[in-house]
């Protein structure tokens, strides 16, 4: 039962806002460094572009969209209210206000630094207090998610806790936690610098914190996505989900081995020992375990509600699954692309094969797939899902929607696997501009070219996904059946602590971080003579 | 449910998590810390430690006597970008009188009728960085060599004085200037080559290259030729050695037509 649904509508609103707001920047950087654009714009805009789309899609976007997606699951679930309202929109506020504060100086010019921050670069202090407003923000839901699951347990003692529950709890400690290596970047080495207070900064123990973050956050924005898979998607096929257990141990693992990876991000740095980064490769591969078992999990889930529908033979049930269900449709080229992504992955994580593409297009064509591919068509369905919940007026264009998740789908396949290709030609990553006239860099041309329509092709989808909601929200208001989420074929009596509480595996997550990231940060904090001067961006020269 | 205690090896979902994590987190530093570092032939470790100590990034200060040294002479001038930027009367006044026993092959006014490098306009720090290198034995060559052993240093700064304040050679040719070849424009980023033009002028200048234009084609191209081979290498961190051997014929042919008619 959702009691705050403008709690929950207004943090879904605004992530779609900043979506929608941000993919016209990604289009248009697509266009401009593209032979179909003659050189003539000031390379500084798209640096600036590409930090207001990165920081927007990044950090504003997935964190409201885990935020409101987890306050409906712990509403939905716990079936009351959630503790700490107030709070709750004070979080909201400070994620909003924050996303204002840094996107002011990005757009005024003032930090073009990439949303990776990448010190010695140093922008504008605002724009760092925004990124850290909007990081607080998400820590007060953190904060209440673990607070409403612990009243929830106290009242109900045995209970085994809802299994989307569960799930919404580990990806909240993942961000919690994982979210600590940029702070500690920002607070302690970037903003003294953009303060004024110092002039150098030690780029390399700031590129280490930044890897603590960067990596396990892709994790955190795949954790709706997931959620949506395990707990939305067999009850949307009227189907039951195959394994209770096995869901659990697949956010288990998450939690335990998506953080201390992210050294894989610096193959090529040198302030980092090769024997850490091996290790870090190693912890990187095991990643892929979770993803494997939910792809068999959720095959298991659509097997099940396809001969329940009569679905016969060793393949034959394919064609008997709801096909005209949007969530079906979703789901099913969210696990095509995140097939294609991930096989891409185990390129970027393999300590030896990473060099052949590193900060190549191949890397931003790997993070668009699995990203804004794989996590971010979840995320539509799971707006499509609780819509009818949260306005309280049916959904009725479905048609549309199959077109919306199509066109994205085709969209993404055709920005991003160009993109790949380029990669591997050697096209460098983070250029504003390519000299195709050049006959080394002509080959590209065609596949940058293609890219583009991707980008245009994703707009339209992202347009008919506003159409869908605004139509929704102006349907006639009808009564709905509470929310509720998949139940499993053995839905849990009893569970096993392990698998009902968090302690043992946060001490896991803890203990790991310590063993893969311990010596590298404290060797960078002991040596001296590590800081260089810093680049002001945006400054007066 | 009875609530089992959680942080016991009695707890089997314990057990096994710790334990699988442990030998996970201690098989991957065992490979990546001992085995692997062993394994590499170039890292030349003495024992266990040592390849911990270098697989886990402990900066070692490599002891003077382990570096390689060259087996020639290397080029001592260091090069600055304000270096001899500001040119002194009686520094060019001497370096002309100097200048007279250069003229024969340079040219009584630096420049040369004999595919002899035309020195003059050439910047100061680049004229006085080859002398000293002939003096050195950082460059070699039949002529200049026996010339410079005796020049004192401030025979050098004056003569690089004198020839720098003496004009550029004037476009010497009536035909339309070339095209720009890709070399001196792109240069040839697959193979590390960067356009000529970013440090010998048009694009930018750095210190210590020299200005090319109007420069004798036969001369360039026997230089490139020559860093190409190994036969010069008097060049800063190999930069022209390194360039030279990955271009083509063609290129150097290009390069060296292409600086010879410019002014």
């Amino acid at each position: 039962m959702l009691t705050n649904k403008r709690l929950i509508l207004a943090h879904f609103w605004l992530a779609f806002a900043v979506f929608g707001l941000a993919i016209l920047l990604g289009a248009w950087q697509m266009f401009v460094r593209s032979p179909l654009n003659v050189w003539h714009f000031n390379p500084e805009l798209y640096y600036r572009s590409v930090t207001a789309h990165g920081s927007a899609m990044g950090y504003v976007f997935p964190t409201l969209i885990a935020m409101g997606f987890g306050y409906a699951i712990t509403e939905a679930t716990l079936e009351r209210p959630i503790i700490g309202r107030r709070w709750a929109w004070a979080g909201f506020l400070l994620v909003a206000v924050g996303a204002v504060v840094a996107l002011v100086p990005v757009s005024m010019g003032l930090a073009s630094v990439l949303y990776t921050f990448y010190p010695p670069m140093v922008g504008n202090p605002f724009y760092y207090i925004g990124v850290v407003m909007v990081v607080v923000g998400s820590w007060i839901w953190v904060a209440l998610t673990s607070i409403n699951l612990v009243a929830w347990k106290r009242a109900n003692p045995g209970r085994p806790v809802p299994l989307a529950m569960y799930a919404n709890t580990a990806g909240s400690l993942l961000w919690g936690w994982t979210a600590v290596g940029a702070a500690l970047e920002i607070l302690f080495q970037i903003l003294p610098v953009a303060l004024g207070l110092t002039s150098t900064i030690d780029a390399g123990l700031a590129r280490v914190f930044f890897s603590w973050t960067l990596h396990a956050i892709v994790y955190f924005w795949l954790m709706p996505t997931y959620i949506a898979y395990y707990t939305i998607f067999p009850r949307a096929i009227g189907g039951r989900l195959y394994s209770d257990p096995m869901a659990r141990i697949s956010f288990i693992l998450f939690l335990v081995v998506s953080m201390p990876i992210g050294i894989h991000h610096l193959f090529t740095d040198p302030q980092v020992g090769a024997g850490f980064k091996f290790m870090q490769s190693v912890i990187t591969g095991l990643v892929a375990l979770p993803t494997l078992l939910t792809v068999f999990t959720i095959c298991a889930s659509a097997e099940i509600a396809s001969r329940l529908r009569g679905g016969k033979g060793a393949f034959g049930w394919v064609g008997a699954l709801p096909w005209k269900n949007p969530i079906m449709l979703a789901t099913a080229l969210s696990l095509v692309m995140l097939g294609f992504g991930g096989a891409g992955g185990l390129i970027n994580m393999s300590y030896q094969l990473d060099s052949s593409i590193h900060n190549t297009q191949w890397v931003t064509g790997h993070f668009h797939l699995i990203f804004g591919g794989a996590i971010v068509i979840m995320y539509f369905a799971i707006a499509y899902d609780l819509w009818p919940q949260l306005t309280g007026r049916a959904m009725q264009s479905f048609g549309l929607m199959r077109v919306q998740l199509w066109l994205w789908f085709v969209g993404m396949i055709v920005t991003t696997f160009p993109w790949h290709y380029v990669g591997i030609l050697g096209m460098p990553r983070r250029m504003a501009f390519y000299d195709y006239n050049n006959p080394a860099v002509s080959p590209q041309a065609f596949s940058v070219t293609m890219s583009v329509f991707g980008g245009l092709i994703l707009v339209v989808s992202a347009a008919l996904f506003f159409v869908v909601l605004i139509r929704g929200q102006m349907a006639p208001k009808q009564e709905q059946e509470p929310y509720r989420f998949a139940v499993a074929v053995h839905q849990p009596i009893r569970l096993p602590v392990a698998l009902n509480s968090f302690g043992l595996w946060l001490a896991l997550m803890v203990g790991l971080t310590l063993v893969n990231y311990g010596y590298p940060i404290a060797q960078l904090m002991a040596l001296k003579e590590t800081s260089v001067p810093a680049v002001y961006v945006g400054a007066a020269r | 449910m009875s609530e089992q205690p959680l942080f016991t090896f009695r707890n089997p979902w314990c057990a096994a998590g710790l334990g699988l994590t442990v030998s996970i987190a201690a098989g991957s530093a065992l490979l990546g810390l001992i085995a692997l570092p062993l394994l590499q032939p170039d890292l030349k470790l003495s024992g266990i430690w040592d390849a911990i100590c270098s697989a886990a990034g402990v900066p070692r200060a490599t002891p003077a006597h382990v570096a390689v040294q060259p087996d020639f002479t290397t080029s001592k001038v260091v090069m600055t970008s304000e270096m001899l930027t500001r040119p002194n009367a009686v520094s060019i006044g001497r370096g002309a009188t100097l200048a007279q026993r250069c003229a024969i092959c340079h040219g009584p006014q630096g420049v040369s009728d004999a595919n002899s490098p035309n020195l003059a306009g050439q910047y100061a720090a680049v004229t006085y960085k080859e002398l000293n290198d002939f003096k050195s034995g950082a460059r070699v060559n039949a002529t200049m060599s026996p010339f410079a052993i005796n020049m004192s240093n401030q025979d050098m700064l004056d003569l690089a004085a004198y020839y720098a304040f003496l004009p550029r050679v004037p476009r010497s040719h009536s035909d339309p200037a070339p095209e720009a070849p890709v070399i001196v424009v792109n240069g040839a980023p697959m193979r590390n080559i960067a356009p000529c033009g970013s440090c010998h002028g048009d694009i930018d200048s750095k210190a210590g290259s020299p200005w090319l234009g109007g420069q004798s084609a036969v001369y360039i191209k026997a230089q490139l030729q020559a860093f190409a081979s190994g036969a010069r290498r008097n060049d800063i961190s190999q930069q022209m050695r390194n360039i030279a051997r990955q271009m083509t014929a063609d290129e150097i042919d290009a390069a060296a037509r292409y600086y010879e008619s410019r002014p």
